[in-house]
């Protein structure tokens, strides 16, 4: 009963992988006991199961899930949010101010306005309705500085890193602090513009090497030769 | 409202379709009652109202006089309109036509046009400058599905019932004289539906079956035995075999219609 | 400028441009060429020149139209003033809303639909230079443009046609071919599935030219498909080459 694909080898939608019983994964379907990759990624394995890593996709939200958005919209009673996703999420107004809700005095615009950006967590979602979000939780609330990048949101779990330990090299050599929505858009916090884009252009490199191995060296080595440089570049 | 089809009454057709069978009783391969009167509009050059089943189409054409193509100065032309109109289902609204019945007309027309149904080198009034125009408008009055085999049926019938006047050209002016001359006509070609429900072919569905179908597939056949169009419609797919079981299918149908109509 | 050629297939077989009866035109895939767009390929196939752009899954508009159960597709296939002979109206003509939703049609089958209801997903084609066999090279590059958006798809779809000219039939037809031969049938296929999601015909075919046609037409599908492939993974196949070279400095 055989899978036909070595791991990490490139797959696009409709390509047969496995037959037999093997359990589907993400990024894949069935037909008959067959599987099929549904996206075009990378073929991983353990054991039973096979999934593909999709090389992009969409994010698709997930109560639990930590995300960045953009308020798109106030509206009477809350406001509306952009995080990235096909579905627009909600943001109830009683959940920010803790209480509820008296539309003759509290004026929404000034707590949160279009345009403004929050670190929130989805709290509910489903096929019915547009996802929850609350910011009534440490960490979560407005953003007031740093620079926002996006990248697919399959990526992040390699920004991550095997036990964070992508993102925690990348925090120490860039010295920034580093928040990752899962819906793919990551806030990075510097103590200067130079340290900010060291960051970003150690992300981004992620995101288009993602489906390469020795990853982890690269990036490390990369931000080294960039400080390096720098310092270099103020003794001239 | 009306037309959305309840799911237990979708899985009823589907499963009563793997057996063979349908909710009105009719085989698989089976047209449902057909009724063709022609000359029902007098106003119109020529005219036709088919019912096939419950569904019911009218047709009228009318001969006018105008330019042919740049690129064909010695044919006359055809040109090919439908209306869903919201008479026909709630499913219709008034307006500008949508891509059904743009789709439509133009299945109709493919089958008119490509099997040379009308002589149109005889619609030549003057080589280059003045041609008859055969306008075709399709009337859908009742949509209770396979609205192509229906509209087709009822558009060549328009045809064969429509005559132009006869005219003579003097001193460069175009006179009509008394009299009718009917619209040449050299072939008689059919169109056959069929949706596949299931892994089955059904021809001619009805609405609720058309609810149902994964696709559908028409044959336009003349009466030579050969397709002049095809067109598969709907959002799902047909195998090879099945696209080639499909038109050995249509030929049968359009033969016994054939028959029937005396075509 | 309108010269009638003689012959359509010279004595040797050989067609207006050269091809032999089962030659495909060549044929050249570009993946990602939008950068605003979710997903989006180029497409070259012979002369034609076509552009398709994928926006979504997003939120529908208007919201009536959204649907509970899945994704609502919609397609817009739109030729260039510019890309015929003869000045073409900007103005959507009656030829390409018909073709917008056969095109929808065939690829419709290949997505997910089910997966992101209340969603609506936007494919747009573009014909910047056309010469026969538009709607085929459409399916191609918009199928190609929903799989680099990543929306999840059973399949690709691929399309191609074959038709007759003079007494032969004949692979991919160009322009010429199509307006003076005798029939065109553009077939679009989801190659693993075996899955017919496009097929057309105008002209006129005994039955066993029809049969013929369409398996040539299955063919020139299945060989194209091999490029759509390799097209998708060409972004990612640079990237580890790259690697590979600079590990090597």
């Amino acid at each position: 009963m055989p899978i036909f694909l070595e791991k990490r080898q490139l797959v696009t939608p409709g390509d047969l992988i496995a037959e037999g019983e093997y359990i589907a994964g993400e990024n894949t379907f069935t037909e008959g006991n067959r599987i099929f990759a549904a996206r075009v990624g990378i073929v991983e394995y353990e054991t039973k199961r096979v999934d593909v890593v999709a090389l992009k996709a969409f994010y698709i939200p997930r109560p639990g899930d930590i995300v960045i958005g953009t308020i798109t919209e106030v509206g009477f009673n809350g406001w509306t949010v952009d995080i990235n996703s096909p579905y627009i999420a909600l943001l109830r107004a009683s959940d920010v101010l803790s209480r509820p809700f008296k539309p003759q005095k509290d004026d929404l615009p000034q707590v949160l306005d279009a345009g403004d950006l929050i670190v929130a967590k989805i709290t509910s979602y489903n096929r019915t309705h547009d996802p929850q979000l609350t910011v009534a939780e440490p960490g979560l609330g407005k953003i007031t500085r740093g620079q926002i990048i996006k990248i697919t949101p399959t990526k992040i779990p390699r920004v991550i890193g095997r036990k964070g330990s992508m993102i925690s090299m990348i925090k120490q050599e860039t010295g920034c602090n580093i928040i990752l929505g899962l819906n793919g858009v990551v806030l990075i916090t510097g103590k200067t513009l130079e340290d900010e884009q060291l960051a970003t252009k150690a992300l981004l490199k992620i995101e288009q090497e993602s489906h390469t191995s020795g990853l982890t060296d690269r990036i490390t080595q990369m931000l080294k030769e960039e400080k390096t440089r720098k310092e270099e570049n103020k003794n001239e | 409202m009306a037309s959305i089809i309840t799911r237990v009454k979708q899985k009823h057709i589907t499963q009563l379709i793997e057996k063979e069978k349908r909710l009105d009783g009719r085989d698989l391969t089976d047209y449902r009652e057909m009724k063709i009167e022609q000359g029902i509009i007098e106003r119109a050059e020529g005219s036709a109202r088919v019912l096939l089943g419950k569904t019911e189409v009218v047709v009228g054409t009318k001969i006018e006089m105008g330019e042919p193509f740049p690129d064909t100065p010695n044919e006359g032309v055809l040109t090919v309109n439908a209306e869903l109109t919201p008479i026909a289902s709630p499913a219709f609204e008034a307006g500008p036509p949508d891509e059904v019945s743009i789709e439509l007309a133009r299945i109709v027309d493919r089958g008119i046009r490509e099997s040379k149904a009308i002589d149109t080198g005889k619609l030549v009034i003057e080589q280059g400058k003045k041609v008859f125009v055969a306008f075709v408008d399709i009337y859908v009055l009742n949509h209770d599905g396979n609205l192509i085999d229906a509209s087709a049926l009822a558009a060549m019938s328009a045809l064969l019932n429509t005559k132009m006047s006869n005219y003579e050209v003097k001193e460069g002016e175009i006179k009509i004289k008394p009299g009718y001359e009917p619209l040449p006509i050299k072939k008689h070609p059919i169109t056959v539906t069929m949706a596949k429900i299931g892994n089955r072919l059904v021809v001619d569905p009805t609405f609720e079956e058309e609810q149902v179908m994964d696709a559908r597939i028409s044959f336009a056949i003349d009466e030579d035995h050969n397709i002049c169009a095809i067109q598969k419609g709907g959002s799902g797919y047909f195998e090879p075999n099945q696209v080639l079981e499909a038109a050995k299918m249509a030929k049968e149908k359009a033969k016994e219609l054939r028959k029937k109509l005396n075509w | 400028m309108n010269d009638k050629p003689e012959k359509l297939i010279d004595k040797k077989g050989l067609r207006l441009d050269g091809r032999k009866a089962d030659e495909l035109r060549p044929v050249k895939l570009e993946v990602g060429v939008i950068p605003n767009a979710d997903g989006s390929a180029y497409i070259e196939h012979g002369k034609n020149k076509i552009l398709a752009a994928v926006y979504g899954p997003r939120e529908v508009h208007p919201k009536h139209l959204a649907l509970q159960d899945r994704t609502v597709i919609k397609c817009r296939y739109h030729m260039a003033p510019f890309s015929v002979q003869e000045r073409k109206s900007p103005a959507p003509s009656r030829r390409e809303i018909e073709l917008s939703k056969v095109i929808r049609e065939s690829l419709e089958p290949a997505v997910f639909m089910e997966y992101y209801p209340r969603t609506m997903v936007d494919v747009f084609i573009e014909v910047l230079q056309a010469d026969g066999g538009t709607r085929c090279a459409s399916i191609t590059a918009a199928a190609l443009a929903l799989a680099d958006s990543g929306i999840p798809m059973r399949d690709l779809v691929v399309a191609c046609a074959a038709g007759k000219v003079e007494d032969t039939i004949a692979l991919d037809l160009m322009d010429t071919e199509d307006k003076l031969g005798s029939a065109d049938v553009p077939v679009a296929l989801m190659p693993n599935l075996n899955a017919v999601t496009l097929l057309q015909m105008d002209g006129i075919l005994s039955h066993e030219e029809f049969e013929t046609a369409v398996n040539m037409a299955l063919e020139g599908c299945k060989k194209i498909y091999t490029m759509q492939k390799e097209a998708l993974k060409t972004k990612y196949v640079n990237v580890s080459e790259e690697i590979k070279e600079e590990a090597e400095e």
